[in-house]
């Protein structure tokens, strides 16, 4: 008798102990439910919450990393800020969430964030999963190889060794198109350098403003002419169905394409990267016009 | 390189304290509720009651066939979408672990309890302990001796597993690492920092464990 009281009473006990973080839950700033109700304006509860949530990258430079000081920073992350101060009139009022290449749909899907400004280059795939604003910058993946490899063409990499970063255009596009090309595949972009590096892969594959940038940086290291697929957009993305926070995402960047602002960004973050004959329009989308 | 890299580290210093504050704290709070919750299964299945056993079986292979990573996937984006019950990053990381280390601690404080002779139980009922008091004075105390070492091995395994919070946005020690690699370069450096403060928490446990142990044989 005694027993089965003590049972129920620490089942309760126990049931409650593990839920406690449960109790939390009542999360004040998540995103309301995108479109739930066409009368309320998605932009109006941004502003009754008076903060605008965006997923970034926080180890990417140039696009989203951490400065010194411990700042989220970035040609994405600074954009970010724009469209707080115009929406909340304060760039500080901002809360920026650290995503993964990974989690940045579901970030999206699940309501944590309003917005992902996080590099994210336009595919037909993931247009069925998010909706995409107009582009901020433009991307091609391409293949760095060492300076001395015989490798010329990007055929040449057929029975040679490919190092990609998971999950990136890289990564999906020669999974897709050379299946049986050998890929050495790695977490991190700082590790598949390393590993091009060591010499534990002929060539590494990714998009070509990072390689471009780290050639510039480490000198004996050269990048293919020939381009993995076609030259594609990255765009901010809101979620599915959002069409009010996208047509207003539109408008801000088309916005700030009239103070040339992208190209500000372009000087601060990304021209000291780069060799000095690259030109800017091959890199960024001002005012979110896509020439393809 | 030497000095710049001093350098860094002082410059680094309050960025990977806040992470190092956010492992700790995520850590230290699956830690309590993996014990509490495990004491709890422990007894619960030294009851043999054949429902409850049912219940506890499901859950413990729920924790042990799905991997922690999936069910910090499936209760961060998965409730919002569902269930449009949204928990935050850090809470979701404390509830994951404190869930799974229920399960490991709990299945530790039932074979403990199990492996007890049946007339410690027997001797306690018989002079009229409740139940209560049973666990509390007689079958718990004891098996506590049995249980420390593979609870401890647990800890230092919640430890290490709390940085996969990282996939849901809690920016933790190992990815403030990461962000200061990646934009500096310096690899070798930072993961050597790290190295060193997981060896620094995690190593202090094991050592206590062990002058537990060696106590408690002495003793």
């Amino acid at each position: 008798m005694k027993t089965a009281k003590t049972s129920k009473l620490l089942l309760s006990l126990f049931s409650l102990a593990l839920l406690a973080g449960c109790n939390k839950a009542e999360e004040p700033n998540k995103p309301a439910s995108a479109g739930a109700s066409p009368a309320t304006s998605y932009l109006e509860t941004i502003k009754a919450r008076d903060k605008l949530i965006v997923g970034v990258f926080t180890d990417k430079p140039p696009f989203g990393f951490v400065d010194e000081s411990g700042r989220y920073v970035g040609f994405d992350t600074d954009i970010g800020r724009q469209f707080a101060k115009s929406l909340l009139g304060d760039e500080n009022k901002v809360e920026f969430v650290a995503v993964e290449p990974a989690s940045r749909i579901p970030f999206l899907q699940s309501d944590k964030v309003d917005l992902i400004l996080a590099n994210m280059t336009v595919t037909p795939e993931r247009k069925e999963a998010v909706e995409f604003t107009n582009p901020n910058l433009r991307v091609a993946v391409q293949a760095l190889v060492p300076e001395g490899s015989s490798v010329k063409h990007l055929d040449d990499l057929s029975d040679k060794t490919t190092i990609v970063t998971t999950g990136t255009t890289a990564d999906i596009w020669l999974t897709k198109n050379h299946p049986d090309w050998k890929l050495l595949k790695f977490e991190k972009n700082s590790e598949s350098l390393q590993a091009l590096a060591n010499g534990r892969g002929d060539a590494y594959a990714q998009d070509n403003l990072i390689l471009f940038s780290w050639s510039k940086q480490n000198p004996g290291y050269r990048v293919l002419e020939e381009k993995l697929g076609e030259e594609a957009p990255i765009a901010p993305a809101v979620k599915k169905g959002n069409i009010e926070l996208r047509d207003w995402v539109n408008a801000e960047l088309a916005r700030l394409g009239e103070q040339k602002y992208l190209l500000k960004l372009y000087d601060q973050y990304v021209r000291k990267e780069l060799s000095e004959d690259t030109k800017p329009e091959s890199v960024i989308v001002e005012g979110g016009k896509w020439q393809g | 390189m030497a000095s710049s890299g001093l350098e860094l580290l002082l410059v680094s210093l309050p960025q990977l304290g806040r992470g190092a504050a956010q492992t700790l704290a995520i850590s230290a709070l699956g830690i309590v509720f993996s014990t509490l919750g495990g004491v709890a299964y422990g007894v619960l299945a030294s009851l043999n009651r054949r429902g409850l056993n049912l219940v506890l079986r499901v859950y413990l292979e729920l924790f042990r066939a799905i991997p922690v990573l999936v069910w910090l996937y499936l209760l961060f984006f998965g409730l919002p979408i569902f269930f449009a019950l949204s928990i935050p990053s850090f809470w979701c990381a404390v509830l994951v672990l404190s869930l799974w280390g229920s399960s490991e601690v709990g299945e530790v404080v039932r074979g403990a309890l199990r492996s007890l002779p049946l007339g410690q139980r027997e001797a306690g009922l018989s002079i009229g302990l409740s139940a209560w008091q049973l666990y509390g004075y007689v079958l718990l105390p004891q098996a506590l001796k049995r249980m420390t070492p593979p609870t401890i091995n647990i800890y230092t395994r919640i430890i290490k597993t709390s940085s996969l919070a990282v996939l849901i946005g809690v920016v933790d020690v190992i990815k403030v690492g990461q962000q200061i690699i990646e934009r500096t370069y310096e690899s070798v450096l930072i993961y050597g920092v790290l190295f060193l403060f997981f060896f620094f928490i995690c190593y202090p446990l094991s050592a206590a464990s062990r002058a537990l142990e060696r106590r408690w044989t002495h003793a």
